[in-house]
């Protein structure tokens, strides 16, 4: 089975003004489609370099990257990317943010005007989805930081990308917060079935969501060890405070104790 | 009395406190009328000569809005151009600046040259001095854009136009209106400027004429015009921002957490 995802032996290197900064060295990781994959590293190996890789912003030096077995050349437009800031326009309503990417996105764009209706309708089911129905109408500022994630969230999966990438969505957030966010994106996930890169740094985030997780070492980026997470789906929250949880959590973070130390 | 109506009354207070101590400190001190005219002599010119001054500030008025209109349209236009792109930005600032850096007083007497004496070289002289904060403000607006957000529009396969459209213009507003109460202040010192070296009409010649003729509370009643135009003027502008963006003056004020 081929991947759908594929990171092929990439390496990147950013021409400063004073020398350039190895961000990636002969990175390799693939995914299956509908597979949930966490990336986790010490700060500064690259990550967010991945981000840019992955959507098609910036080509790599050596090695290749394919999505659903095409190469990846220029901006992939079949993915949906959500950041540590919720990023909103504040001058637009909650539902005219998710709807954002439906102006620049074909075969949406050409739609949108004539559809608008049906797309505020789609706009308003994946928003209730997360738990913000009656939300739709209001501004940005009148919504709480977690709230204002949910609708990154929306609108980072409101032209339904087979690809979702997330650049620690969640590490601005309180603990409850932040608990409560990730059952809604294992929610989202199990509902609509996309593909999920999580960049995080937050090991127990990493442990709790994803299918496979791929520890970075320090800069330059190479691939240290994947772990599978053995748990079943459905995952109740519940599943952090058993022993086997805690154990792997605790081999990560070894691990990346070890990769800091370099 | 409720704070909230303190509040909206200080200003005529303090104006006029302002009023009565100068009017107390000339009679206190007897003070010479031709050093400082006290605000009842500055008052009574006012009533004494209110045609020429009507007439004069009219004048001013419609130059200063002139002028200050041209340095919208070309403003908004280069602000964009210099927003735009990083390079434009880089290569056309240093001139922009040193644009700015010269004293405008310097390059009325080539418009007048160019223009001869009237109004176009007071009009010339209100843009030139007030299209600069314009442009510095759009170009910030556009070229502040949230890396990230820009990421995901690019991702998607949106071009610089798209981006520019959907997130760069709206988000310029709040800096556009802002710069607009501060061009329209330096607008009027354009005028002025202009209109006390080379005028036949404004505000500016009619205390020049005044200074020559020793009525020094006609004068000050110009210079006290001048700050009420301003004042108005600023006041129109600060609605406008507050009517068009007040988006950005709330959003200041977010839920959080």
């Amino acid at each position: 089975m081929t991947a759908f995802v594929d990171i092929d032996d990439v390496t990147l290197v950013y021409k400063g003004a004073n020398g350039g900064v190895h961000a990636l060295d002969r990175f390799s990781v693939s995914l299956q489609k509908g597979e949930f994959a966490a990336v986790v590293g010490p700060s500064g190996c690259g990550k967010s370099s991945l981000m840019k890789l992955v959507t098609g912003l910036v080509p790599p030096d050596f090695g290749k990257i394919q999505i659903g077995g095409e190469t990846v050349r220029g901006p992939v437009k079949m993915a949906g990317m959500a950041f540590q800031n919720p990023n909103l326009l504040p001058w637009r309503k909650v539902i005219d943010n998710v709807l954002l990417p439906l102006e620049i996105v074909q075969p949406h764009r050409s739609r949108f005007r004539r559809e608008k209706e049906r797309y505020r309708e789609e706009a308003r089911a994946l928003l209730a989805t997360v738990g913000l129905d009656g939300f739709a109408e209001r501004f940005p500022w009148e919504l709480s930081g977690g709230m204002q994630q949910r609708v990154s969230l929306c609108r980072a999966l409101i032209h339904s990308p087979a690809l979702l990438m997330l650049d620690e969505p969640f590490a601005a957030l309180d603990a409850f917060t932040r608990e409560e966010l990730w059952c809604v994106l294992r929610d989202l996930w199990e509902k609509i079935g996309f593909t999920v890169i999580l960049v995080t740094h937050d090991l127990r985030e990493a442990t709790f969501l994803a299918d496979r997780i791929h520890m970075m070492s320090a800069r330059p980026g190479r691939l240290v060890m994947t772990k599978e997470i053995p748990f079943p789906r459905p995952r109740p929250i519940e599943v952090c405070f058993e022993p086997a949880f805690t154990d792997i959590v605790h081999e990560l973070r070894a691990k990346i104790g070890e990769v800091r130390k370099g | 009395m409720s704070t909230n109506a303190m509040e909206r009354l200080s200003p005529w207070l303090f104006t006029l406190g302002m009023f009565l101590i100068w009017e107390i400190v000339c009679r206190a001190f007897k003070v010479d009328p031709f050093i400082l005219p006290a605000p009842s002599q500055i008052f009574v010119a006012m009533g004494q000569y209110w045609w020429p001054l009507a007439k004069n500030s009219f004048v001013t008025l419609w130059t200063t809005l002139a002028g200050f209109a041209l340095a919208v349209a070309f403003g908004i236009v280069l602000g964009i151009v210099v927003g735009w792109s990083r390079a434009i930005y880089r290569g056309l600032y240093p001139v922009m600046i040193g644009f700015n850096s010269v004293p405008k007083v310097a390059v009325v007497p080539i418009l007048v040259i160019w223009f001869g004496i009237g109004e176009i070289p007071a009009i010339l002289t209100a843009f030139l001095i007030s299209f600069f904060p314009i442009v510095v403000n759009v170009a910030t607006g556009l070229s502040t854009i949230e890396p990230e957000l820009e990421d995901v529009l690019r991702a998607l396969g949106a071009k610089k136009l798209d981006i520019m459209l959907k997130i760069g213009i709206p988000r310029t507003q709040p800096y556009l209106f802002g710069s607009l109460k501060v061009a329209i202040t330096l607008a009027f010192v354009g005028t002025v400027v202009s209109e006390t070296i080379a005028a036949n009409a404004g505000l500016g010649f009619l205390m020049v004429q005044a200074g020559s003729n020793f009525q020094m509370p006609l004068v000050f009643a110009g210079l006290l015009l001048l700050a009420a135009e301003g004042i108005v003027m600023y006041a129109i502008f600060a609605y406008v921002e507050s009517y068009f963006v007040g988006w950005a003056f709330r959003s200041s004020m977010s839920a959080g957490g």
